[in-house]
């Protein structure tokens, strides 16, 4: 999975984009919780890039270590994880090796992180206006009257609707769409390099997730910066991100970029993943599902990992699965070549997705 | 003491979340007990703030020929001292007035700084909770093990019995059960999404201790802290009474008990006012801690 999206792309219009300077570099991070036989590998030799001003998407179920290493990027894990890595490189600084003093310097202000559950993410005691402040006060100085116009600033540019009479209020008094918002405005208050949208939408109803969704795109194009979106919803992966990542019990399993993913998935999980769209499984009986759970930390098989689950499994799978490449991507499976299934019409279309969800 | 008896009801106030201030009121409010509580309470820092203006006498001062005077509403009382004279003939009622001071302020100044020692101690060692955390909790439930009173009167002994060592004293006995409480609340608040959110917008220690956690686990605290107040307010008694505290002939309603103890049989009145005292005192304050429980805990709100 080294060096996975270094290729010339093409942007959504069709043009070919210049290779813009690598912003985010890890290679090989491998995230261990706990010590000796209790130890559990929560992340397990990721490696991902990010160029300036790209959006990639890291998909994934629950427990596969989206989130983990994102806060391993960012120093934020538990005393008891051991993050190891051959390089973890943002904007040409290493973040392992920096100290935490350092470290605080860069997040929250070149990266910043926005998650999943807006609401319980804002501090209860202090009013949007209060928390807004602290962060330009710390990360950019700001004195006086400056916080107070930056925080208007702010707010209309998330489309807070009547942002000046919100200045006042707290968390509790604000929607989940409004605290998603006010998040938003935290995170780009110091116009961050680096975007890390968490499930940005999940907590959100439908209708709340498209405005959403739309304000980080805008955003994201306006002010040239870079996102990891980390989610579980193809559908905003077909809409918003350039390349994806998927991952399954702690690997990265396959990259590749949008267009391709969807049409010709190369690893058996992927293609999992693509047939358990709701949208796309309107006349079925049953949703389709691979057996079996995630492996926990006890049974973890030898080779590959989603061997167990796997419908295309044979013998060879017992030892731990290459790196292949793929046409414009990586995958982690022997099987380069997947038979393509039946799932109806155009079936990984983004603009099929586009437009039923 | 009037500027350390002020801040009292001035940090009860501040450290409510203001959003629902008024829901407090109205909550404090429908506690009949807990308003009678609050008055008797006001009244009470009123008294101990303007005492020499209030006090018919001077409390040291002798009116000889006056000594052992019954209450005035009582036969051979005088109405010069409404609540009689003490054996030197001094006058009660004054001198239970002055009392006052030096028990709330021996009660705030004591539950101030076990608040002030039990908070940093509850914080920090639910933040670092591998070694200095169990370090901590080991302390205190070695401290907490310890018969309070005992605690209070060997700490007496070494230091010698003065209302500065009193005050030492009563917080190192009232510190443990701020630093559990404090450590608690902390823990399930460190668990919260914002103290995440917070450490991604690059809160340092301090910030993230005292700035993004604390304000959310005053509530209880607050509660805890008037219930602290009225125990170290009985303490107080208690170790005027036995002589490590306040000393003869200054006017502590524990000392006053102490000394009113040899004229039990003959002068049974010597001992109902101070001991009054202390009862109303303590009474009032755990009445209105009471209502700013119902006001203040969540769990509680949901039910009324």
């Amino acid at each position: 999975m080294t060096d996975t999206l270094n290729h010339t792309n093409t942007s959504m219009n069709g043009s070919l984009v210049k290779e813009a300077p690598l912003l985010l570099d890890i290679e090989n991070l491998s995230v261990t919780f706990g010590e000796g036989s209790r130890a559990f590998r929560a992340v397990d030799d990721v490696s991902l890039t990010v160029t300036q001003g790209e959006v990639i998407a890291i998909v994934g179920e629950s427990g596969s270590g989206k989130s983990v290493t994102m806060m391993a990027l960012m120093g934020l894990l538990p005393p008891y994880a051991s993050v190891r890595a051959k390089r973890v490189m943002f904007d040409n600084k290493d973040m392992l090796g920096m100290s935490p003093k350092e470290r605080r310097g860069i997040i929250g202000k070149d990266i910043s992180m926005i998650f999943q559950n807006a609401m319980s993410c804002l501090n209860p005691s202090f009013t949007v206006e209060m928390q807004l402040g602290e962060v330009l006060r710390k990360h950019l100085g700001l004195r006086g009257s400056a916080v107070q116009a930056r925080i208007l600033e702010l707010l209309e540019l998330v489309e807070m609707p009547d942002a000046k009479n919100r200045l006042k209020v707290y968390p509790h008094q604000l929607s989940g769409g409004m605290s998603q918002r006010v998040m938003i405005a935290m995170a780009l208050a110091c116009e961050p390099k680096l975007l890390i949208a968490d499930e940005p939408t999940t907590a959100l109803d439908v209708t709340v997730q498209a405005q959403i969704m739309d304000l980080l795109g805008r955003l994201q194009r306006e002010k040239q910066m870079a996102m990891v979106l980390i989610t579980h919803d193809l559908g905003l992966v077909s809409q918003n991100s350039r390349d994806v990542a998927v991952m399954y019990a702690g690997q990265v399993v396959e990259t590749n970029t949008v267009p391709e993913i969807f049409q010709n998935p190369a690893h058996p999980y992927t293609e999992a993943l693509l047939q358990a769209i709701p949208e796309l499984a309107i006349g079925q009986d049953r949703l389709h599902s691979l057996p079996g759970v995630v492996p926990s930390q006890y049974d973890r098989p030898s080779g590959c990992l989603l061997s167990p689950r796997c419908p295309y499994k044979e013998p060879a799978c017992d030892v731990p699965p290459p790196i292949l490449d793929t046409p414009n991507g990586k995958v982690r499976c022997i099987h380069t070549d997947l038979p393509s299934v039946d799932t109806g019409t155009s079936p990984f279309d983004p603009a099929t997705l586009e437009s039923q969800a | 003491m009037k500027s350390s008896t002020l801040p009292s009801d001035a940090n009860l106030v501040a450290a409510t979340p203001p959003s629902s201030w008024q829901l407090f009121l109205s909550t404090f409010c429908r506690n009949k007990g807990a308003v009678i509580g609050f008055i008797v309470l006001a009244l009470m820092v009123i008294i101990a703030i303007f005492a020499p203006a209030l006090a018919p006498h001077d409390p040291y001062e002798l009116f000889t020929g006056q000594e052992q005077l019954p209450p005035a509403f009582l036969s051979g009382g005088d109405t010069m001292f409404w609540l009689g004279t003490d054996d030197a003939g001094r006058d009660t009622l004054s001198r239970v007035m002055y009392g006052a001071r030096y028990s709330l302020f021996i009660g705030l100044s004591a539950t101030t700084l076990a608040m002030l020692v039990g908070i940093s101690l509850g914080l920090s060692a639910a933040f670092w909770p591998k070694v200095w955390g169990k370090a901590v909790m080991l302390v205190n439930d070695i401290l907490m093990s310890y018969p309070s009173l005992l605690l209070a009167i060997i700490i007496a002994a070494i230091l010698g019995p003065s209302m500065t060592n009193t005050i030492i004293t009563i917080a190192l006995v009232c510190t443990p059960p701020f630093i559990r409480l404090t450590r608690a609340t902390a823990m399930v608040e460190l668990q919260r999404e914002y103290f995440i959110a917070s450490q991604v917008m690059g809160a340092g220690v301090l910030r993230l201790l005292f700035v993004t956690i604390l304000p959310n686990c005053m509530a209880p605290l607050i509660v805890q802290a008037t219930m602290i107040f009225s125990s170290a307010i009985l303490e107080a008694g208690a170790i005027g009474f036995l002589g490590f505290g306040v000393q003869p002939p200054d006017a502590e309603w524990g000392a006053m008990l102490g000394t009113a103890r040899q004229y039990i049989q003959s002068n049974v009145w010597l001992a109902i006012w101070p001991g009054v005292a202390i009862f109303l005192a303590a009474l009032s304050i755990n009445l209105t801690g009471d209502g700013l429980r119902d006001a203040l805990d969540p769990k509680l709100k949901q039910v009324t």
